[in-house]
């Protein structure tokens, strides 16, 4: 196949997916209501009981809502990515995977390409959020708003492997309620969207440790650091190292006949 | 396109689902695969389409190996799958030109492309609609336009006509006999509706994975000493004739 192919294939999958999304507007704009509030609802009665201390990327005292706000792209970008990357393997968008795969072009790729589809509208609904988010004071600078693309850029492809991995090798959690609660909320209350890992060490130094060990924490910290415009390696690095890992696991594990793209499945042999 | 089965078995587990399957489709014919629900047919595209592994035996596609060059085969097959497999709220255009996209298509050749392909099936007026808004025989003829953008030389039907009316399962099938003979295309056509069948037609008959049946209607009639294909069908499967 020709690299123009390769183009014409990239483009078409992200055109369908904003086309998609265009036809569901209003479901990406209601989705926008749960950061919102745990920004303005959540934040604001947190915000007496969680002092925050200067800690970089910050250079000076800063609210809660401040804090929490780069958790909460993070915590967008974690909940877009599992519920697309489950509707590839399950229900919704079946008819639509049987499509994709039909290409002669190699299924890594595709997968790929489709998961940063849906990564790049997430990224979408973020900077929706940041704009709310800049009416009630949570004001990062000017830059930032650039700076902090690719960071979540990585984070989406992080997590959208993760989900793809999970959807398709673990039948027990085969619906959006299973991994919300195995997955999604474990990873977001165990990282530092909401509180500052040092924090977490004082209360209990295993779970500290388990924050460490969370990758979110570290897209999190990615996405933090980029938006204040400095640079953390550390989180960066990992966030990127544990992207390439996933995606690979993700898109060399995946197999149809694992997920139901074949309907003759389970139910008895056709 | 020559299709080549080797020996295809597969199964789900301990199941059994495909026992021993070898055929040949020629060139430019139509074909049915004619089994009751539950014979393996699905099983069989899956296998062809490479949405399932090939287990034991061999595909080739005009000599290639399926297991061997997989995408160079995926250029040449057109798919018809049993469940509706387009976007509801794209039009029928925007289907048209994604598929066109994931074969690699340029913007232009796809339009051009998509346009012929719409003329063809009388459904130039509705590009601008989105498929929700279609009946079902329209929707069905949107997956055929689809599946051929490529121009691929082997299309694969499985069970298209199921949820239609008598009509458009007529007209459908009409349709897909006239590609073949203006086209040249290969034809397999999934069905277990022994009326969208002709004595003529290469028929093979797929009963609990295994092929009882492969040759003309007439040829098979005549080796089990029936009357018709449906008489036929019925001894070899004691499957309903409907």
């Amino acid at each position: 196949m020709r690299p123009s192919q390769y183009w014409h294939c990239f483009v078409g999958i992200q055109a369908r997916e904003w086309l998609r999304f265009w036809q569901q507007r209003t479901r990406f704009f209601s989705a926008l209501v749960r950061p919102l509030l745990w920004l303005v609802v959540f934040a604001a009665g947190f915000r007496a009981v969680l002092g925050v201390s200067i800690i970089p990327p910050y250079e000076t005292y800063i609210t809660y809502e401040t804090y929490i706000a780069p958790g909460l792209c993070g915590m967008i970008v974690l909940f877009n990515s599992m519920q697309g990357a489950l509707s590839m393997v399950y229900d919704r968008e079946l008819g639509s995977m049987r499509v994709l795969l039909m290409s002669p072009l190699p299924r890594p790729f595709l997968l790929l390409t489709k998961l940063l589809s849906m990564g790049l509208v997430s990224i979408g609904q973020v900077y929706v959020f940041l704009l709310v988010a800049r009416l009630l004071d949570v004001e990062p600078p000017a830059w930032g708003y650039l700076a902090v693309l690719p960071a979540l850029l990585l984070a989406s492809l992080m997590l959208g492997a993760l989900g793809l991995l999970i959807a398709t090798w673990i039948k027990q959690l085969e619906n959006f309620a299973g991994v919300m609660n195995f997955v999604i909320f474990p990873m977001f209350f165990l990282s530092s969207a909401l509180y500052p890992l040092w924090k977490m060490q004082e209360a209990s130094p295993w779970l500290y440790w388990i924050c460490q060990f969370n990758p979110f924490t570290h897209a999190v910290e990615a996405i933090r650091f980029a938006l204040y415009l400095q640079w953390n390696g550390q989180a960066f690095g990992i966030t990127a190292g544990v992207t390439i890992v996933l995606a690979i696991l993700a898109t060399a594990g995946f197999r149809p006949q694992r997920t139901r793209i074949l309907s003759v499945r389970p139910a008895g042999p056709a | 396109m020559t299709i080549e089965a080797r020996q295809i078995g597969f199964r789900y587990g301990h199941t059994p689902v495909l026992k021993d399957v070898s055929f040949t489709l020629a060139p430019g014919q139509f074909h049915a695969l004619l089994g009751p629900n539950g014979a393996g047919k699905s099983t069989l595209f899956g296998l062809m389409t490479r949405l399932l592994a090939l287990q034991s035996g061999e595909l080739f596609m005009d000599g290639q190996s399926l297991r061997k060059q997989p995408a160079d085969a995926m250029r040449h097959i057109g798919v018809v799958f049993q469940q509706n497999a387009l976007d509801m709220d794209l039009t029928v255009r925007q289907n048209l030109m994604y598929h066109a996209a994931l074969h690699g298509l340029s913007r232009r050749e796809a339009r051009k492309r998509g346009d012929r392909e719409l003329e063809r099936f009388t459904l130039t007026e509705r590009a601008n609609d989105p498929v929700r808004q279609l009946n079902g025989g329209h929707r069905r003829r949107v997956e055929i336009a689809r599946a051929l953008l490529h121009e691929p030389s082997l299309l694969l039907l499985d069970e298209p006509t199921v949820g239609l009316d008598v009509a458009s399962r007529a007209n459908l099938n009409a349709h897909v006999r006239d590609l073949c003979a203006q086209d040249g295309l290969t034809v397999l056509w999934a069905t277990h509706l022994i009326e969208e069948v002709r004595p003529s037609d290469r028929v093979l008959i797929l009963h609990q994975g295994a092929l009882l049946a492969n040759g003309e209607g007439h040829a098979i009639c005549e080796a089990e000493g029936q009357p018709s294909l449906a008489d036929t069908f019925h001894a070899l499967t004691g499957a309903d004739q409907s």
